[in-house]
């Protein structure tokens, strides 16, 4: 391995720094007893203070994780129990025509999703709000799951059902006792992946939260149309290292996983 | 009595394809056949012809393709010296954390960044220079939208290096190439396919970015995104909305084609070589 010389070291040195900038200093005017962005006073914790006195705020918080949470269980729920579905999909061309299906949602632009739930939730009549939003979340985040189970899947040998099936198992007995198990670090990963998926979200959101309810995402942006409030940097703040934790703890549960996996 | 029970539980996936997934497709293209009367008609796509739309949608492409070409000009050399580090796994995930951030936190901090009395300006004050108006012009804009996509460009060109097999390098150091040939006749063909796999992913979400525009580039610039954002949220104009998300559609399909992996060449390539 041939040494980077100084040039490339500086070079890669300016990006990891442009890369956190932004973030750090975001963060570190959280802390400013000033009110705006630019000269720092003293450290406090005021505007944290302030976000969690504010019961509106509070409230979005607590929409947001519970949409988050709820969001990522359904959109695991049908993802894995349809990668289960899809694996067994003997007609090949068929399978890749769900697949394509499956994988138009993640590579379609946000605002297109955003827009045709808009059109299909009042056309179906729901109510713009939670209920709009939670399911616009699993349904965004259901192919991502998919992507996510599935290739664990394929790497399970078929001969263990089958042997699973000889020792007269049920069907029942298969699905919670041989493939979930199996399957678990990736039923995993899906899970985060659609948690952070939904608490990212800005974009689809907006579309289908109607008047009434908002997440975190929307209110930061209709705040940051106002004009610069610390308050939002204390909420950057702390979406910040919430995201943080859900980063560490992914990585953590694959590495565990994937440790735990060479051992057999 | 297996098989039966795995398309059981296809049932809730297919539900959710049929409403999710076709569903919103097949409204969309019922919409933009529709005026503000629901009455049919083909004006919206009349109108997207117009010379109004197509400058807006040349100039979104004209953005697009400026974020791009940033995105790749700063992400390959980054992503071609981390391959060469020693952690260079730990070194991608520093990359992709960025990524995970909220992307309207990272926006909002840049209000901060280039506001007229933000780090941006307090350095120009200190070097002498007349205080500048970065915030709600073309360049914030792009510099912005770059910022963020970076990461999204590094990792799959990342991957299509890393995958690169060395031995290539090596016999074409030792055949008589200079470093520089060697990265423009064989590193840069070989991980072309991680290439466009990265200008895929930034350039279609560059065409409907609304957020930004709104935020730092103040209703200066106005992208495919913006303008269906604003169709449907502030003029009510569904039909409209749907027929610029129609071309929308049709963009994102016509790139995907254009920097689709075309494996038959490459193999090809590989064996004539």
């Amino acid at each position: 391995m041939e040494k980077l010389n100084k040039r490339s070291k500086l070079y890669l040195a300016l990006v990891f720094v442009i890369l956190y900038a932004p973030i750090l200093f975001l963060v570190f005017y959280s802390f400013n007893s000033g009110d705006s962005m630019t000269n720092f006073k003293s450290f406090t914790f005021a505007h944290y203070k302030e976000v969690f006195q504010d019961s509106r705020l509070i409230v979005i918080l607590i929409n947001t994780v519970v949409i988050a949470l709820l969001s990522a269980l359904i959109a695991t729920i049908i993802g894995t129990l349809g990668s289960i579905g899809i694996v067994s999909i003997k007609n090949r061309k068929m399978r890749n025509t769900v697949l394509s299906l499956n994988n138009i949602l993640i590579v379609s632009p946000d605002v297109i999703i955003g827009a045709s739930f808009l059109i299909l939730f009042t056309m179906a009549g729901i109510k713009l709000g939670f209920m709009s939003v939670l399911l616009s979340h699993a349904a965004f985040s259901i192919p991502i799951v998919v992507l996510m189970v599935l290739p664990k899947l394929h790497e399970m040998s078929s001969s263990l059902i089958d042997a699973a099936l000889d020792l007269g198992a049920s069907r029942r007995d298969i699905l919670t006792r041989v493939i979930l198990p199996y399957v678990k670090p990736g039923i995993f990963a899906g899970f985060f992946m659609a948690l952070t998926y939904s608490l990212d979200d800005f974009a689809v959101t907006f579309f289908v939260t109607g008047n009434g309810f908002s997440t975190l995402s929307v209110e930061i942006y209709s705040m940051a149309r106002a004009g610069v409030s610390l308050t939002v940097n204390a909420l950057s703040g702390l979406v910040f290292f919430v995201t943080l934790l859900l980063v560490l703890g992914y990585y953590f549960i694959t590495k565990r996983q994937t440790r735990s996996g060479a051992h057999k | 009595m297996r098989r039966k029970g795995n398309l059981l539980s296809l049932i809730p996936y297919y539900i959710w394809i049929l409403f999710f997934v076709i569903a919103p497709i097949l409204l969309i293209v019922y919409y933009s056949l529709l005026d503000l009367h629901g009455h049919f008609t083909i004006n919206n796509y009349r109108n997207f012809l117009t010379s109004v739309y197509l400058k807006m949608t040349l100039s979104s492409f004209w953005y697009a393709f400026l974020i791009t070409l940033f995105s790749l000009i700063i992400s390959y050399p980054a992503a071609y010296l981390i391959t060469k580090l020693k952690y260079k796994q730990l070194w991608l995930i520093l990359i992709i954390i960025p990524s995970w951030i909220n992307l309207l936190l990272k926006t909002y901090a840049f209000i901060g960044i280039f506001g007229n009395k933000g780090p941006i300006n307090a350095f120009v004050k200190a070097i002498g220079l007349p205080n500048q108006q970065i915030l709600f012009t073309d360049f914030a804009f792009v510099f912005v939208s770059v910022y963020i996509f970076i990461p999204f460009m590094i990792l799959p060109i990342f991957n299509a290096l890393d995958k690169l097999n060395p031995a290539l390098i090596d016999a074409s150091r030792d055949l008589g190439a200079s470093k520089i040939t060697t990265f423009r006749r064989v590193i840069i063909p070989l991980t072309m396919n991680g290439v466009k796999a990265g200008v895929q992913a930034v350039f279609i979400p560059a065409l409907s970015l609304f957020m930004i525009t709104r935020l730092i580039a103040g209703n200066r610039v106005i992208t495919l995104g913006t303008a269906i954002e604003e169709q449907f949220l502030t003029t009510q104009n569904w039909g409209m909305g749907s027929t610029i998300s129609v071309f929308l559609i049709l963009f994102m399909f016509i790139i995907m084609l254009l920097t689709g992996e075309r494996k038959k060449g490459v193999a090809r390539n590989g064996k004539a070589k």
